[in-house]
Order: structure tokens, then sequence, then C-alpha cells
């Protein structure tokens, strides 16, 4: 490989950091609910995925079920599968190489990895490899530090971690909602979430409001 | 009872962990043509922001199937002030803890 541009490593290093520190955040969130430091470290080794890794732990803090805190994690990662049809086709590997590289396919990778569109193709492989295996080590640190605090800290209410959890999801909405059908379609999904949970069982409210996303998404916005 | 709980969290760590990357892997083997349906793409699209905003209100204002209003609230404005004033995310997440805790104690 040859050396790619000062820009594209620059560009992977600042996310690779600035994202990895919310690593501190979800250790923090997963070891309030009660997550072992092992299973949080797990989390963050294996799926790689921080809003389903949130949503995950999330679920299960508020009494959800097993399926339906893998459910939710699952139906937040299908972004990823259509990252992975973005990134195959141009970072062209095969065997252990794409396994890898599907397991770093994450929103920033793929973004500065297509960011880099300008600099040719040899940049825009570097930016995802660099960018996915950046944020994957710095994401790994900060995750172990979160959850080794929070241990520390003791009962998390006291500290205001169970208010960090909300905090971090709306830290992770706030970009999406850009445009005013974002946000009418936010509004309809806080509306829907609130209303299902008295009558479905715990967790299983969250899933239940992909209807809002399936309506919205049925017809082309006229 | 607490050997139950310790194998659920298991379950949920390993399952979510297995799914993530299935996920992610199907992205880089199958054809481009299965997933490229217009209709697909855009509840696709919306599918994070509407899971983003349940999974805020039902963190705030639930426990177990109860709604609840607490000092998780005071978190979340605290932390929608700081979003609106363009604060990095470590720093909207650690406000929101902060008023919180504070919170929390006063009551």
């Amino acid at each position: 490989m040859t050396r790619p541009p000062r820009s594209t490593v620059r560009d992977s290093f600042s996310v690779s950091l600035a994202v990895g520190l919310y690593g501190i955040a979800f250790g923090a969130a997963s070891s309030t609910a009660g997550f072992s430091l092992w299973q949080t470290c797990l989390f963050s080794l294996l799926a790689f995925t921080g809003a389903s890794q949130f949503a995950a732990v999330g679920v299960v803090a508020t009494g959800g079920t097993p399926l339906a805190a893998i459910a939710t994690a699952g139906l937040l990662g299908t972004r990823n599968a259509l990252y992975g049809l973005q990134m195959s086709p141009r970072l062209g590997v095969r065997g252990w190489r794409r396994v890898l590289a599907a397991h770093w396919t994450i929103d920033e990778s793929t973004n500065v990895s297509l960011a880099q569109g300008s600099f040719g193709a040899e940049a825009v492989r570097a930016g995802f490899w660099l960018t996915g295996g950046g944020v994957y080590l710095f994401w790994n640190l900060f995750t172990f530090a979160g959850a080794l605090g929070a241990k520390a800290l003791g009962n998390p209410a006291a500290w205001g971690l169970d208010a960090a959890v909300p905090a971090a999801f709306v830290g992770l909405l706030w970009p999406r909602l850009a445009d005013q059908f974002s946000r009418t379609v936010a509004l309809f999904a806080c509306c829907a979430a609130l209303g299902f949970t008295p009558f479905l069982p715990a967790g299983t409210a969250i899933i239940a409001t992909v209807i809002v996303a399936v309506l919205a998404g049925w017809r082309p916005r006229s | 009872m607490a050997a139950t709980l310790v194998s659920t969290l298991w379950i949920v760590a390993i399952g979510t962990s297995v799914v993530c990357f299935a996920i992610k892997y199907l992205g880089h083997v199958i054809p481009a043509t299965w997933l490229s349906s217009p209709r697909f793409q855009r509840i696709n699209e919306m599918v994070p922001v509407v899971l983003l905003a349940a999974l805020v209100m039902t963190q705030t204002f639930t426990t177990k199937t109860h709604l609840v209003i607490d000092h998780r609230l005071a978190g979340l404005v605290t932390a929608l002030v700081a979003l609106r004033l363009r604060a990095p995310f470590p720093v909207v997440v650690i406000s929101a803890a902060v008023v919180s805790a504070v919170v929390y104690h006063l009551h």
C-alpha cells in the first residue's frame, strides 16, 4: 500500500479519537445496566457498533427481555449492511481481510472513507482501514476505562449515570435531525414509544416504533 | 435468581455481538441488488431516527412498563440545551449526568 494523503490520516485519527471517547459513556452505561467488566468489553470487541451497543444495554436497563435487547440492537445495525454494500466493491478484499473489513464497517469508517473520494481509490481504502482500526482501538480502550470507572462509583443514579444513557442517545440522534421530515418522524416515534410502553412487555415498545419508520419510508417524499 | 440474571446478560452480550456482526458481514457478501429497493433504503434511513428517538423517551420516562418523571428529565433537558449550544458529545453526556445527579440528591 502506498502512503495515504496526510489529510486522510489526519481525518481518520481525529474521528477515531473523538468517537473512541464515547466508549467511556458506553462502558459506564453497560456497567450501570448490570453487565460485568468482561461482558461490557465483549460488546465493544465483538459487536463494535455504538448505537446498537447502547440500545442493547439500555433495553436491559429498563427491564426488557434479552430478545427485545438483541432485536433492537439488530434493527439499529441494519444500516451497517448498507455500508458494507458500499464498501465491499471499493475495498475488494477476500478471506480474513473481508471478515475484518465487515467487522470494522461502521458509520465512521464508511463516512470518512467515502469522503476521501476526491483523493483517489487508494485514499478511500486507507480512510476505511485507518478509521475502522483507529475507532476499534480507542473505542475498546475507553469502554474498558468507562466500565472500570462506573464500577468504582457505585449507585448509578447518585452520579447521574442513568441520565447519561438518554443523553448519549439524544447526542447520537441530533445530527440525524437536520431536515424537517426527520424531525417530524422523530416526534411521532417519541409519541409512539411512550404510547406503547404501558401496553407492551418491557423493551418491546422500542421495537414496535419501527412501524413509524416503515410508514415514513413507504412512499417517496412528495 | 442471580445465576439466571448473569446468564441473561451473557445471552444479550453474545447475541448482540453475533447479530451485529452477521448484519455487517451480509452487507459485504450479498449481491448489491438485494438491498437496492428504494423503499427498503427509505425505511432503513428512518430506522435510526425512530429507534434513537424511542430510546431517548423510554430511557428518560419509563421504569419497566411504567411511565415516570424523575431526575432523568433534568438530565435530558440539559443534554438538549448543550446540543443546541453545539457542545461536543462528551460535554453533552457529562453535563446531563451532573445535573441529573444534583436533582437526584436534592429530591
